[in-house]
């Protein structure tokens, strides 16, 4: 996915703040990142990693502050058009947000629909993506039915499916066990190799001092540092 | 559109309990308006079929020279509301006197004088829904100049026409209770069905399904209630008027419905009808109305939109 930004930065955060009822979640986040980029978000719970993800997909509004997409400012998008900003995000929640009512197949089948992917392509689309995340037996289950690991990568398969240009990835590892994780993981990087930007916020440095990359380091909603860590070999 | 009509029946099938208590709310108002309507289209039918004969007479002053007479005839015509005039010389009023008298004739003949007035036979249009309107026509065909009395019949059917009139309001505010009582009922199905999925809705909007594609379902699926609510409604009144009227007649032993020509209810001879085809698609368009409107109002409550 292209985006006309002569910044070269697909996302610009500027003096950005989140305000709750009781307390900031975020303070004065000044952030740009590049097309492609692959980012970590880390800091302790309650730093506002959630919250900054939120916020670039309009799950919530900025308190104040600006922020581009693509050099659209949020702030000017009208509600009509806020489902097509988000097309632009494939979203892991934190907690999947699989609708348990409804099984793997059509799970993922409703972004491609919702998305305008034309009928005769969806159950070509949907099989593709599960493949890529090795689900492809478990169309007909339900998300109760699945493990933590396997709602994950049900997960990851619907936030692709919508073919997106930008990957935001809530605690992707939290709470897998190590094989599971590494899974979630190599998926993310293929897709980054493939062109996506990917957002990860996550609170295991472990997983951060592996990998290296850039990482964006937040606590009590305050953008303490913005560093590369080399891979460790 | 396909899918979404799938989506909706889906829904429907998934709540079949609450659908069904809204297809028969939206019967029973159907039921009861459609008896409403058909009760007062076939009152009308027969105030219309009465009134059908009725007209004014102005009767005119002796010695009016012709000219004169055609003058008032055109002053007549030009009035609010006539519909025509026929002008009744005293000379065709006493030849029609002579055929209805007939035997006695000659009573008639006996007279030196013609006593009877020229005349003008006038008929108003519609009279049915204005009695006041055409007494007031008779009251300025009265006031002309020349013009010595007028009559016109029936008093007795003005007070009903009036009476008829109040029972007709009676009707339409009735028929807006339902109407809105109705609404009320689709809108809270509704809204009950997007409770239990509010969760599912909200997903659906994180990941990017535009408002028409939430939406859209639950509008089929009220437009659905509204139709097959409509039809129960309307082939429940169409059985329950065949009854009344007395078409069937039902052998309940042998669960046996019987065509039955010949035994109808005929007021003199004028026929009751059912509801105009016409009608009939009105009242079903109506309570697919009903079920668009309960479900526009839910969801902009729900979804705030
Ligand atoms: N909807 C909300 N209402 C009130 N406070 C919230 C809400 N969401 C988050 N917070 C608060 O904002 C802070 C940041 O939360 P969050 O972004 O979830 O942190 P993290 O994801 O880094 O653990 C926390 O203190 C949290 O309690
Ligand atoms: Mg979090």
């Amino acid at each position: 996915m292209k985006f006309n930004d002569d910044s070269g930065f697909i996302i610009r955060m500027f003096h950005v703040y989140k305000r709750y009822a009781s307390k900031n979640a975020l303070i004065d986040i000044n952030l740009d990142i590049s097309e492609n980029e692959f980012l970590f978000i880390t800091g302790p719970t309650g730093a506002g990693k959630t919250t900054l993800l939120k916020l670039l997909y309009l799950g919530e509004p900025a308190s104040e502050g600006q922020i581009l997409v693509g050099g659209r400012s949020l702030s000017r998008i009208s509600r009509r058009q806020i489902p097509f900003l988000r097309r632009k995000f494939g979203v892991i929640f934190q907690n999947y947000k699989l609708i348990p009512t409804k099984n793997i197949f059509d799970n993922i089948a409703l972004v491609a629909e919702a998305v305008g992917t034309k009928k005769r392509l969806i159950q070509k689309k949907v099989k593709s993506v599960l493949r890529a995340v090795g689900m492809e037996e478990k169309l007909k289950a339900f998300p109760p039915g699945l493990s933590g690991g396997e709602q994950q990568r049900v997960a990851v398969a619907r936030a692709i499916a919508g073919n997106p240009g930008i990957i935001l990835a809530d605690e992707p590892t939290g709470s897998l066990d190590a094989e599971s994780a590494r899974i979630i993981f190599d998926l993310l990087k293929g897709l980054h190799t493939r062109g996506a930007t990917v957002i990860i916020a996550t609170h295991d440095t472990e997983l951060i001092r592996r990998t290296g990359g850039r990482v964006v380091l937040l606590e009590q909603g305050r953008l303490k540092m913005s560093t590369i860590i080399p891979k460790l070999s | 559109m396909l899918r979404f009509f799938k989506r909706a029946i889906q829904d429907i099938l998934a709540n079949r309990f609450l659908n069904t208590v809204t297809i028969i709310s939206i019967a029973l108002s159907v039921l009861i308006i459609g008896a409403f309507a058909l009760f007062f289209i076939n009152a009308n039918a027969v105030i219309n079929f009465w009134t059908k004969g009725i007209r004014i007479m102005a009767y005119l002053e002796p010695d009016i020279p012709d000219e004169k007479i055609s003058e008032i005839k055109q002053k007549i015509q030009r009035t609010e509301g006539v519909r025509d005039v026929r002008f009744i010389s005293k000379e065709d009023a006493l030849e029609l006197l002579r055929i209805q008298m007939k035997e006695q004739a000659s009573l008639i003949d006996n007279l030196n004088e013609n006593p009877l007035p020229n005349a003008f036979e006038i008929h108003g249009r519609t009279v049915i829904r204005n009695w006041e309107k055409f007494e007031a026509l008779a009251q300025q065909i009265q006031s002309l100049p020349s013009v010595a009395e007028v009559e016109y019949g029936q008093k007795w059917l003005g007070k009903f026409i009036n009476i008829f009139n109040l029972f007709r309001l009676t009707g339409y505010a009735m028929s807006c209770l339902f109407f809105m009582a109705t609404v009320f009922f689709v809108a809270n199905t509704i809204r009950l069905v997007l409770y239990s999925r509010h969760e599912e809705i909200e997903i659906m909007r994180l990941v990017g399904a535009s408002e028409s594609f939430i939406k859209d379902p639950f509008y089929i699926q009220s437009l659905i209630q509204g139709s097959v609510g409509g039809m129960i409604g309307l082939g429940v009144l169409f059985i329950g008027f065949k009854f009344v009227i007395g078409d069937w007649i039902v052998d309940i032993w042998g669960w046996k419905l019987e065509m039955n020509p010949n035994f109808g209810f005929p007021i003199s001879d004028f026929q009751i009808r059912f509801l105009s085809p016409e009608i009939c698609i009105g009242i079903l368009a109506g309570s697919m109305f009903v079920g668009w409107v309960g479900c526009h109002l839910s969801l902009r409550q729900f979804l705030k939109l």
